[in-house]
């Protein structure tokens, strides 16, 4: 299709965030440090649909036909486990008139010009895509059949199409043969798309696009990557918090088999070798020297999250919560808190890269590939368009890869011999130089009224920046928004029932990097919020389930929230009382407007918490692959378990320690539950966020089903010390 | 030194630094890529691959203790394009989401499948301790089973 010239533009989907952002700038930081205008952002950045930025109106930009009639989607967002290859594949085949086999989805180098200008993250990708995409494929579907009729001899109107063959006047002409024929495009008004009930693919269990590669171990992550005449580098990295880098001693390294060259830079100091190991070997000969202002200990940390430090801003306030709560007799407060988490992802941040004299390539996983291209390019003094990044899958996302000077750092190595260099962090480093979950901490209070329903409540938390300091984050968001988008996911008041609730999110910028990891504030704060709610239930004396349904508010969101919590209690066969030694426990959440609720069933064993069950309701809206919906609510689920009973990275003499797996206790194949059922509900006819929200939940479930066993109320992550 | 061994049903023979871990031969002279560096301490079980049958696990094990042994990877599993029954079952309970500690898992599967082969959930429970970030525990636990049965099917057809 590269002889494709549009001629006519789509119009574009609507731009909530981003214009409401930009308006903010325009009019000025001020304006919106306003209390009322600082929440009605903040209720907007909670609600708002994230809309795709980049290209979303030429179609050769996204398809690419080849002689063997097989279509390749140009994918700008990266697939690292969340099934978004498949679903564009679907999106995409089905307004194609294709065949799934026949597409074949790769991830878009920015040479090809289709870039993601913000990130692949925030379970955004399918949604985003969902209207742009079709309406693309439609397009691009279309294109093709005008051609035909042409080549054919014949009315479009004559035409029919299936699997990449368009047939009419008694011929047939496959999509890879009108391509070949064809030098000038006309690209047509958007058709009509097609309805729900004319699809083939979305909507059906299709396996993964990436499965057979997958299951035989096919090189296709960015550790597998490699370049004629490549060379392995190694970057020294500081095990201390807050470490600046002073110089270092390479004198033994510059002599040491197979080095080729000891890179020194004002920030870092690293070693270009002949083999991996070669030049890990001559890193550890280094002497670095680095400053550090202080000697951190977990202590000087949990003292800095405490709700009351810091600066805090409302996010959510109806009524007079504060009033009542302040002012009036048997208020119910309880305070939870949450750990530093780690990543953890198993293929550790690396690149390959190839810097010639005026251009670079970077191959890289990578979540953002655009602000990776503009900071190498920085780096090394280039135009961004001289540097071309090429995606790989991802071995594990979950916002680890959200940051990515480590390709810069290679891009320096490589500079500095003129050859490809190929470097990645060791297992330590990446644990020691993570961007962690922050650690949180939450004080609830409510108050019942006289019929044992909540008057009023309120969440009060605290917590290490998430997306303030990163850079998808323009820096002026945060003294508009006070509070941190990211930290407070999860941390509103979804029972609009009640008369009187707020939120209070108070910041604190801790002394280590924290940021994105899969699904944000939203693990911690549901922990918080769901406990307490069934702390509540319980005084009230009813049913916790119930007790929820009957805080619900009387809108689309409230009946898809109530209509999970009745699913997945029905699917389980609730029941709020122990048997053979197991109890339930119940909790729900909604995330970018997917609501999501657990039961789980749990028994104590060894005096340790054993998960045996756990069965999730969720409303993701239309749902594109039923399959891939149950793994991200499987998967969800066990890494939400993983973080809420074992994992937690502490502060010890200025290092964050476990730096290795198995300290750094996660679940394994024992302690996953062996039973998960999923119940999918599709009250909504768009596809919305899949990947994050079932994490909501978990924590909370978990814990109330615990407390009827043991009778003690664990408000602390992670819930089983290791 | 030098060293000998048999890859996949290849014979290979280097000459190298005999200290060299496994995994980074495989890798980077060999250039199979299918098994994974995850931890470099042997903790996560994603560069697992075979030694003589037995489940390895390749970052930590020095070159020259695979000599004159006979050394399978992920890439070695399947039989050409017949896949081997683990990653049969792999493929019909789609397993994989980000996929990069599955060639380690599959290869610890199809080891312990050797010395059990209908293990039991605690079995599995003992035995398949490797990391898998996405969780897909689940999953593989299903896949495990349906493997063994896969396994156990095969061998019948074999024998009558």
């Amino acid at each position: 299709m590269s002889n494709a010239k549009p001629k006519k533009k789509f119009s574009r989907r609507k731009f909530i965030i981003r214009s409401t952002v930009g308006v903010g700038v325009a009019i000025g930081a001020t304006y919106f440090t306003r209390p009322l205008w600082r929440r009605s952002l903040a209720g907007l950045l909670n609600s708002a649909e994230a809309p795709y930025v980049g290209n979303t109106d030429e179609p050769r930009l996204w398809f690419e036909v080849t002689a063997e009639n097989q279509v390749i989607l140009n994918s700008p967002k990266v697939e690292m486990g969340q099934g978004t290859f498949t679903g564009l594949a679907q999106i995409a085949a089905d307004e194609l008139e294709v065949d799934i086999q026949q597409i074949k989805v790769i991830h878009a180098p920015t040479a090809s010009g289709n870039i993601d200008g913000v990130s692949t993250g925030g379970s955004t990708s399918i949604s985003s895509l969902w209207q742009p995409l079709r309406e693309m494929a439609a397009t691009m579907r279309e294109m093709l059949k005008n051609e035909a009729a042409k080549q054919l001899g014949t009315e479009v109107a004559d035409l029919s199409v299936e699997n990449g063959v368009v047939t009419g006047n008694g011929q047939s002409l496959t999509y890879g043969e009108i391509v070949k024929a064809t030098t000038e495009w006309e690209v047509p008004d958007v058709p009509t798309l097609k309805k729900a009930s004319e699809y083939k693919f979305v909507g059906q269990p299709v396996p993964r696009v990436d499965l057979k590669d997958k299951v035989n171990g096919a090189p296709m992550f960015g550790m597998d990557a490699s370049l004629p005449g490549m060379l392995f580098g190694a970057v020294v990295r500081p095990d201390q918090i807050g470490a600046t880098f002073v110089g270092a001693d390479t004198s033994e390294a510059e002599n040491m088999p197979g080095v080729v060259k000891v890179v020194r830079e004002p920030d870092f100091v690293g070693v270009v070798a002949t083999s991996r190991m070669a030049a890990e070997q001559a890193k550890q000969t280094i002497k670095a020297e680095w400053t550090t202002d202080r000697n951190w200990q977990s202590s000087d940390i949990e003292a800095m999250i405490k709700v009351g430090k810091g600066d805090p801003v409302t996010i959510q306030k109806t009524g007079r919560p504060k009033r009542i709560l302040d002012n009036e007799e048997d208020v119910l407060t309880a305070e939870f808190t949450s750990p530093i988490g780690a990543h953890a992802q198993l293929e550790p941040n690396g690149a390959v890269v190839h810097v010639e004299a005026d251009k670079a390539t970077v191959i890289i996983s990578t979540q953002v590939v655009d602000i990776t291209r503009k900071e190498v390019a920085d780096r090394l003094g280039l135009d961004p368009k001289a540097i071309n990044i090429i995606p790989t899958y991802l071995g594990g996302g979950f916002g680890r890869r959200l940051h990515t000077p480590n390709a810069i750092q290679a891009a320096v190595l490589s500079k500095a011999v003129g050859k490809p260099v190929k470097c990645f962090f060791t297992r330590k480093e990446e644990f020691q130089n993570d961007t962690f979950r922050p650690p949180t901490h939450h004080i609830l209070r409510g108050k019942l009224d006289e019929k044992g329903k909540i008057k009023a409540i309120e969440h009060n938390l605290s917590s290490g920046d998430v997306m303030f300091g990163s850079p998808l984050f323009p820096g002026i968001a945060a003294p508009i928004l006070g509070a941190d988008v990211g930290a407070w996911r999860g941390g509103m008041i979804q029972y609009k029932g009640i008369p009187n609730f707020r939120a209070v999110s108070w910041r604190v910028k801790l002394p280590f990097a924290t940021s994105w990891w899969r699904s944000l504030g939203l693990l911690a704060n549901t922990f918080a919020i769901e406990s307490f709610m069934d702390e509540l239930a319980l005084k009230a004396g009813k049913d916790p389930v119930q007790f929820r349904l009957e805080h619900i508010q009387d809108d689309k969101a409230g009946y898809r929230l109530s209509e999970v919590i009745k699913a997945a209690a029905k699917k389980a066969g609730w029941k709020d009382e122990v048997v053979n030694g197991r109890a339930m426990g119940f909790a729900a959440s909604t995330d970018a407007n997917t609501p999501c609720a657990h039961v789980a069933e749990v028994s104590i064993e060894n005096g340790e918490i054993k998960v045996h069950k756990v069965t999730c309701a969720i409303d993701p809206g239309m749902v594109v692959n039923p399959d891939q919906v149950r793994a991200q609510c499987e998967g969800n689920i066990i890494m939400g378990q993983s973080a809420a009973m074992y994992e937690r990275m502490i502060v010890k003499d200025g290092q964050l320690l476990p730096s290795i797996y198995g300290p750094y206790r996660m679940a394994l194949m024992r302690d996953a539950p062996k039973e998960i059922d999923v119940v999918i509900l599709e009250n909504d006819d768009a596809p919305g966020a899949v990947g994050e929200p079932p994490m909501g939940p978990i924590g909370a479930a978990i814990a109330n089903a615990a407390f009827r066993l043991t009778k003690e109320r664990l408000r602390s992550l992670p819930l089983v010390s290791s | 030194m030098k060293i000998s061994f048999n890859i996949n049903g290849q014979p290979q023979s280097l000459d190298i630094d005999g200290n060299t871990p496994l995994l980074w031969v495989v890798r980077d002279i060999l250039d199979l890529k299918g098994t994974k560096f995850g931890c470099g301490k042997a903790a996560c079980g994603a560069c697992t691959l075979h030694v003589d049958g037995e489940a390895v696990r390749a970052c930590s094990y020095a070159v020259k203790y695979a000599n004159d042994k006979r050394i399978t990877t992920i890439e070695g599993l399947s039989n050409g394009d017949e896949l081997h029954p683990v990653q049969q079952a792999w493929m019909e309970e789609i397993v994989p989401q980000c996929g990069y500690c599955q060639p380690g898992f599959m290869m610890a599967t199809a080891a312990l499948l050797e010395q059990i082969p209908n293990p039991t959930d605690e079995d599995i429970d003992n035995n398949i301790v490797n990391v898998c970030r996405c969780a897909t525990y689940y999953r593989m636990r299903k896949a495990i089973h349906r493997a063994a049965s896969i396994q156990s099917q095969n061998t019948k057809t074999q024998t009558s």
